[in-house]
Formats: C-alpha cells, structure tokens, sequence
C-alpha cells in the first residue's frame, strides 16, 4: 500500500512500504518459527535417548520407565500447589474488588505485583534456609498424629525439604498469576447485575455467590489453568527446595520425594553426559507438550469467555 | 390486561416493618481480635510457640468466635457474611507473609553482604575467605542486554505488523494466540532450546552467554509483543491519517509518528520484559554455566550470573558454607534491588514517556 | 405491606458533595408518586435513599430522616440490608440475573430470606409473582430457561415480579421504561396501575406524559443553578401540577421551557 509518488524520488518511495510491511511480515513469522523451532530441536536431540540403555535413563529399561516418575512428581507438586493457591488467590482478589476501600486496593495491588517480582531462586533460598526448617514441627505432628493417612506416612524430613514444602513454595509463584485474572475477572462484573442482589437485600457475601462468582466462573477456571502451568515449569524454587530420590510416592512429609521434570534437569544437568543429556531434554520435551497444551487450553477458554481479562 | 381477581396476593395488612433487628456493637470485631490475640500469646508463653503459631492461632480463634457471635446475636445470615469478610482478609494476610518473610531474609542477611570488595571483586581464585561478584553483575548485565538486543527488534516489529498490517488476517490471528501461549513456556525449556541450537550450529556442549540471550529472548518476546500491541493500538487513527494525507509513506509514518507516541508504554513494556528476565537462572544454568573470572566475550566461554551465582553458592558452598552462603544472601539482596528497580523504572517511563493529553 | 414513607429535611452528600438539599415529602400508601425534573436534578439520588441503595457508592452519605411505619430507616442501630428486603426496587435497565432461570430469578430473593419454600410452594410463588407482574402467560412453558433469554420488556417485567415477590412494603422504580419500547412501556404502565392496589409506589421519570399518565401525586425536583444542589420544588396531586402548578419553575418545565 505505497503511496503513489507524483514526481521525483518515487523510486525510493514505492519499495519502502512493502519492504517494511514484509520486514514487520517475517518478524512475526520469526516468533511463530522460534515456537516451532523449540519443539523441532528438543526432538531432534531428545529422539536419540528413547531407545537407550539403563545406565543413560537411571537404571529403568525403558524411557516411559525413566519419565514417569518425574512426571508424577511435577503433577503432584502442581496439584498440591493449586489446591492452596486458587483459594487463597479468590480471597485475595476478591479483597481488591469488593471489600478493600480504593487507596488500600491499590497498595495491595503492588504488594502482589512485588509478590510476583522476587525471582524463583531467591524463593528457593527462602524455602531451604526458612520455611522448611520452620515446618519442621508441623510435620512431625502430622507424622506422629495423622500418619494413618498415606499422605502423612513414612520417616518425617528432618531438614523440611520435602514435596510438601516445595509446594508451598509453589503457591507463592503462581499466587499472582491467578490473582491478577481473578482480580479482574471480578472487577468486570456488571454493576448493574450487583445493585440488583443488593436491592433485594443480600448481604455482600450473598452478593459475591449470586452474581461475582457464577459471572466469573470460566475466567477463573483460566487463571487457574495458567497458574497450572506456571506451576508446572517452575525450576529453580523445587531444585533448591527439595530433596529428591525420584520415587513415585504420596507420601508428602516423609525425607524420600518424587522429583519434578524441571528440577531433575536443573540438578544433574551439569554432570551430565553424552546420551544422559540426550534424556533429560527429551524430557524436557515432555515438560514443554505438557505446558503447551495446559498454556493452549486456557488461553482458549479465556478467549471464549472473557475477552482481555488475561494478560 | 387485567389480573384474574383471584390470583392476587393476600393483602398481609397488618405487617409491621421490622428493621430493628439486634446487632453487634461496632467495635465488635475488634475486641474479638484483641481477645483471640491475647489468648493465643498466653497459650503460646505457656507452651512455648513461635511468632508465626501464635499468629495462625488467634486468627483461627478470630473466625470462629465472631462469626459465632454474630450468629448468636445477628442471625445466620450476618454471621455468614462476617466469616466470609473474615476469611478475605485472612487469605490476604497469609498472602503477604512470604513477601514479608522474603524481604526480610534478603535484607537482614544480604546487606551486611554489600561493600566495596563484594562489587567489584570477582570470585577468580578465591580460596577460603569472601570475594565478590563483580563477575556475576557483568554476567548479567550482559546477558540481559544480548537477550534485549534479540528480543526487543523482532518483538517490537511482530507487534507493528499485528497493529499496522496485519488486522484480522488469520496469519495475525495466529500469530497472537501463540504469542499468548508462548508466556507460559517453561523457562528451562528455553534453555534447553538455547542448548540444542547451540549444539548443533556450534558444537555438542557448547556453552556460551549469546545462548543465554537467546533463551531468555524466547522468554521476553511475548512480553515485549502483548504490551506493544496495546500501545499501538492506542495510538489514535487521526494522527496516521494526518500523516498519510500530507503524503508521508505508510512505513515513515509508522517509524515516525506511531511509534514515537508510543514509546513511553512500549519502554515500560521492555522494561517489564527485561525485569521478569533478569532473575531466571535455570536456562543460564544450563546455556551459560558460570565460571569465577570475568568475562566480556559474549560469543564464546561461560559466563557468570547473578542468578547461578546465588543457586551455586548456596547449593555447593564448599568447605567454609558460612561464606558462600552469606554471598548468595548477598548477591540475592542485589537481584531483588534490580528487579525492584526495574518495575519502578517502567512506572516511571510510562508517566513521564507518555504523550501529554491535554495542552 | 403498603405504608407511606415520611421524609423531612433530608440532605444527600456524595463524599463532602450536597447533591440534593433538604427534601420534605410525604408519600401515601397505596398510590403512585412520580418524582419528574431535568437530568441531573438528583431524583434517582433520591429514590435510591429511600432504600438505602445510596450509601452503596463510596463516601456516598444522607443527613435527615427518613421515616416508615414509624420507624426511622437511618437510625444507626439499622442494618441497610434490612431496610432493603422490606423496599423493592426495579431499576432502570432490566437486570435478571445472568445465570440464573427465570423461576431462579423470580425466587431469588426469596431464597436469600432463608427461607427455602418447598416445591409446590415455591411454584405457588413464582406463578403468582408472573401472574402479578403480566407475565406469567407468556413464559408459563419455559420457566427453566435463562432469565436473559426474554425480551427487554419481558425482562423488565421479570424484575418487577422478582421485586415483588418478597412481598415488600414499597417499590422504587427508577424510569423502568426508558430503555423500553413504547409498546414494552405501555405494558409497564398498565402494570404499574394494577400494582398500586397492594403497593406504594415511587416512580422516577423523565417523561412527563408518563408521570401523568401512570400517578396519583407528583413531586418536581430541580438545579436551582450550575453547582447548586438539587431541591424539592413542588409536589401536589399529579392533576395539579399538569394543569395549575403553584411553583413558576414547576410550569416553566412542564410546558417544556427548560428540560
């Protein structure tokens, strides 16, 4: 769509804008070939580990053998992380939208967005050095009174680094994700349907169940999805944080742990070999069509149901 | 359209309004509060808790004696809504004690950490006694700017094309979506990718700072494209149709109308890109390795971050953990300080950049 | 049900803002009263006092009493929430509940008193709510579908019948009809003369011919001047003020001087 010249110098004029319109074109194609790319490459150098051997895939026979036991750590940890975190992050949102008045809304908006600022391995450091050592008690409790609960068998951690904990650190990560969608998820309900509950005399928290709630029912069960796959991937708080053995156990209290994809990589990556690298990006490979699709889900949700709400 | 007769409502004269219905003194919650905390600080002296039970404790007795209370002297339904009040603000509370938890920590053991020798110090053959981190502050000063260089161009003109020329072609559709779901790209596979791109195009192992950039690229191109997006997109239509009518080409009006208006939002946008990267250790984990000595070449050898730094020091600290260990708190107090920096920066340029509205 | 409001010298402030200044005004039972006057002049503020709606905005507050059956709706030992299960109000877009059907919707408040009424009663309400608010025959067969899936008037209609069943002292309603179409309106109306047999009724309107056609008593609210807070100007039976108004504003509106 150049504009045509009248007179001299048109040359020039008449090449500028399809060249910048393709140049704009290719940049975008770029982003889209990066993304294909990702997938491309982590096959291309994961494929080879598939058919290997014990030594490579940590004394099991075969890969599905050797991933699954990560896979179930990293569900496990993401699981246990957004069971805590979805409640916690409604409650918070709905403090901004409804209950706070507007000066402390705004404060709280950048004491959460601080919240998702601290980078994950400075959580990590919190998580050894702090908050495990501090829940030492709490698990030796659980383990001493609720141990007929497979969840709380099994020796307690002495050091508090176990799945539980890691978890936990996981809830503050994938906190403001979530709140911020279900802030604004909330934010939109149409006034007008919530003058009508309280016309008819609800009380605030009649008001939030009959209207704020049902209204944002699909964009939070988005957030909560994009808060999944946060979770999901998140590396370095559960490397630090946890002290695995790769076992597939519920036991979440106990010092033996099932460790996650990302955690795995980010621990024996550096003492890695040959095809054992191999192996641990094919399971990368693994960690990244988990995501895509967790990432894929929720954006289509969101797009069905609440147009701008998610960024 | 008149009602058959029969069908009205019998008229329940004789209702009197009823609006005076008992209710707890305004300072109710409060002295509740004020009761449980007590309680809880006796048990706790009693037995011998931390801060942190006590805490937990006497909010628990909170939500349960108010509400009770309430329901007591107000009826289920105020009860109810005193609970769920309640329950908001707990889960508030409980949201903010790691942010302060954190801050703390950091703070408390990472500033003793900060002098002269901790900056400007690298860690190349230190033995046994502090050094510093100059290394690591290079490391990823470098490495951040590399990944801003890649990112910030394609980003930039992805989003120009999806404003300015793409529309609601389904290229652009397409573009967008993924775009959207790239954010959620696990950053240790984009370290990953860094690798293996790395392995193939260089050789097997390679670790190199460019890498770095190119993985936190992939993870602060989303960022750069959403946010610049909707600054263009507020860009109003007048201002290219005043371009186009004095003649000016399509391309120039972008460059030199556009996004200048712009610029103030899309800088915060990159701003905010380069903070959420700045902190991301596990692909320079894998991609940059780290090292103790300096190191400017960008395109071969590892390099040090501030974010290994911290992992590494902590994780393996050797024989004397004390020192170490205090560095990382250190060079953790630092990271928290330029990503504090960075957002406040991007507050700042969005003010100050943005076109002013009124004249 | 049906008493009579009693309203002296209120002052109704947005945060330190006098929007509208000392209103005296006595509202019969068992009638209709119109609150007409230019945009701006604070009607809707002041009907939406009158089931203290208005303190819902923040900062918003009143000076002054507002009295039924004796009983003063802001004396501080009142709880709001009280005050508004015994006042209806039907606002000025219809605003069924989204997610909810059209029996939910008519059962809504209702079900929020606590009181969970069982099958055939509860369906003995909802049929007699429709009936009264003229709309039972319309939506009889298809009472599980979404309360949005009717017209807008039949919406509107929706509301008034979910007001009403509650069985509420008064009902406030906020220009019903002015994102209706004539025929939607013309419904409303013949609605609104059925219902003050059992009802006292407060309508805001913007449209004269509507006041006239559909009250008993009018009350004239106006902008003295930019800045100036609103005030009562004149209220008299509605055949008064269309025909001999006492006030010179009040008959420079009516004969559309100003408006």
């Amino acid at each position: 769509m150049s504009i045509a010249a009248t007179q001299t110098g048109s040359f020039r004029r008449r090449l500028g804008d399809p060249v910048f319109a393709n140049l704009t074109r290719a940049a975008g194609l770029l982003i889209l070939a990066a993304l294909a790319g990702v997938a491309v490459f982590l096959t291309v150098q994961g494929v080879p580990a598939l058919g290997a051997g014990r030594d490579v895939l940590g004394g099991h026979a075969t890969f599905v053998g050797y991933v699954w036991p990560l896979v179930f750590g990293t569900l496990v940890a993401a699981m246990i992380a957004l069971v805590v975190a979805v409640p916690l992050a409604i409650g918070v949102a709905l403090s901004v939208s409804h209950f706070a008045p507007r000066r402390i809304a705004v404060l709280i908006g950048y004491l959460v967005d601080l919240l998702a600022a601290v980078p994950s391995v400075v959580y990590g450091l919190w998580g050894i050095g702090f908050l495990g050592p501090r829940l030492v008690p709490a698990y030796e409790w659980l383990g001493a009174h609720a141990s007929w609960l497979p969840l709380f068998a099994g020796p307690v951690s002495t050091t508090g680094r176990t799945i539980l904990t890691a978890a936990l650190v996981l809830v503050v990560m994938v906190l403001p994700i979530i709140t911020a969608i279900a802030r604004e998820v909330f934010a939109q309900t149409p006034r007008l349907t919530e003058e009508a509950a309280l016309a008819l005399g609800a009380t605030r928290w009649e008001m939030i169940r009959m209207v704020v709630l049902p209204h944002g029912r699909s964009g939070l069960v988005s957030a909560a999805m994009l808060g999944l796959g946060r979770a999901l991937g998140e590396t370095m708080a559960v490397a630090m944080v946890l002290s695995a053995s790769g076992v597939v156990t519920f036991h979440l209290v106990s010092s033996t742990n099932p460790s996650t994809i990302a955690a795995n990589i980010a621990l024996t990556f550096a003492d890695a070999t040959g095809l054992q690298v191999n192996a641990l990006i094919a399971t990368g490979l693994v960690l990244f069509v988990i995501t895509f699709v967790v990432n894929f889900a929720a954006r289509t949700l969101v797009a069905r149901s609440a147009p701008g709400a998610a960024r | 359209m008149t009602p058959v007769l029969s069908e009205r409502p019998p008229a329940v004269d004789a209702a009197a309004l009823s609006l005076h219905t008992a209710r707890l003194p305004r300072w109710a919650p409060v002295l509740v509060a004020g009761l449980a905390i007590t309680a809880a600080a006796l048990v706790a002296v009693l037995l011998g808790w931390g801060p942190m039970a006590t805490g937990l404790v006497s909010v628990l007795l909170t939500l349960v004696l108010l509400p009770g209370w309430s329901r007591a002297v107000e009826g289920s339904r105020a009860a109810t809504d005193r609970l769920v009040t309640g329950l908001v603000w707990a889960a508030l509370g409980i949201a903010l004690v790691p942010l302060i938890s954190v801050l703390w920590k950091v703070v408390a053991l990472g500033a003793p950490q900060l002098d002269g020798r901790f900056l400007t110090w690298s860690m190349r053959n230190i033995v046994g006694e502090p050094g510093g981190v100059y290394h690591a502050l290079v490391g990823t000063l470098l490495i951040t700017l590399t990944a801003t260089v890649i990112s910030v161009p394609v980003g930039l003109l992805t989003s120009i094309y999806l404003v300015e020329y793409g529309g609601t072609s389904r290229l652009a559709a397409a573009v967008r979506f993924l775009v959207d779901v790239m954010t959620g790209i696990p950053s240790i596979v984009a370290g990953l990718f860094a690798y293996a791109l790395f392995s193939l195009l260089v050789a097997p192992g390679t670790q190199l700072a460019l890498g770095g950039g190119v993985a936190l690229s992939l993870l602060m191109a989303p960022i750069v494209v959403r946010s610049a997006e909707e600054m263009l997109k507020l860009v109003p239509d007048d201002l290219r149709e005043a371009a186009y009518a004095l003649g000016v080409p399509r391309w120039r009006t972008i460059l030199g109308v556009v996004l200048p208006t712009a610029l103030g939002g899309i800088i915060t946008g990159v701003t905010l890109a380069v903070a959420r990267v700045v902190g991301e250790t596990a692909p320079l984990l894998i991609i940059c390795g780290s090292t103790d000595s300096v190191n400017f070449n960008v395109f071969g050898g590892q390099m040090a971050s501030l974010p290994v730094f911290i992992y590494s020091s902590y994780t393996q600290p050797g024989t004397q953990p004390e020192i170490l260990q205090g560095m990382a708190w250190g060079a953790a107090l630092l990271l928290v300080l330029a990503v504090i920096a960075l957002n406040l920066l991007a507050r700042l340029a969005g003010r100050l950049l943005a076109p002013r509205r009124r004249h | 049900m049906a008493k009579s409001i009693d309203i002296s010298d209120l002052d109704i402030y947005y945060g330190d803002f006098l929007a509208v200044q000392g209103v005296t005004l006595s509202i019969p039972a068992r009638s209709v009263t119109a609150l007409i006057g230019p945009s701006g002049c604070g009607k809707s503020t002041f009907l939406r006092t009158l089931n203290r709606m208005h303190e819902v905005t923040p900062g918003a507050r009143v000076d002054g009493k507002v009295v039924i059956d004796g009983q003063s709706l802001y004396d501080p030992t009142v709880d709001p929430v009280q005050v508004r299960r015994q006042i209806g109000m039907v606002f000025q877009r219809p605003n069924p509940f989204p997610t909810m059907s059209i029996r939910d919707n008519v059962l809504a408040g209702l079900r929020l008193n606590g009181t969970r009424p069982r099958r055939a009663e509860a369906d003995d309400v909802v049929e007699r709510s429709l009936r009264h608010a003229n709309l039972w025959t319309e939506v009889k067969d298809r009472l599980d579908k979404a309360g949005l899936s009717l017209s807008g008037g039949q919406q509107q209609r929706l509301c008034i019948a979910r007001a009403i069943a509650v069985e509420p002292q008064v009902l406030l309603m906020d220009e019903p009809c002015s994102a209706l179409d004539p025929i939607s309106t013309s419904a409303i109306e013949d609605l609104i003369d059925q219902l003050r047999t059992d009802y006292s009724i407060v309508i805001v309107t913007h449209n004269m011919q509507q006041a006239a056609r559909v009250s008993q008593d009018t009350a004239f609210f106006n902008l003295p001047g930019p800045g100036l807070p609103g005030r009562l100007v004149e209220v008299n039976s509605t055949r008064k003020i269309f025909s001999a108004p006492d006030e010179p504003a009040t008959e420079a509106y009516i004969s559309g001087r100003f408006g």
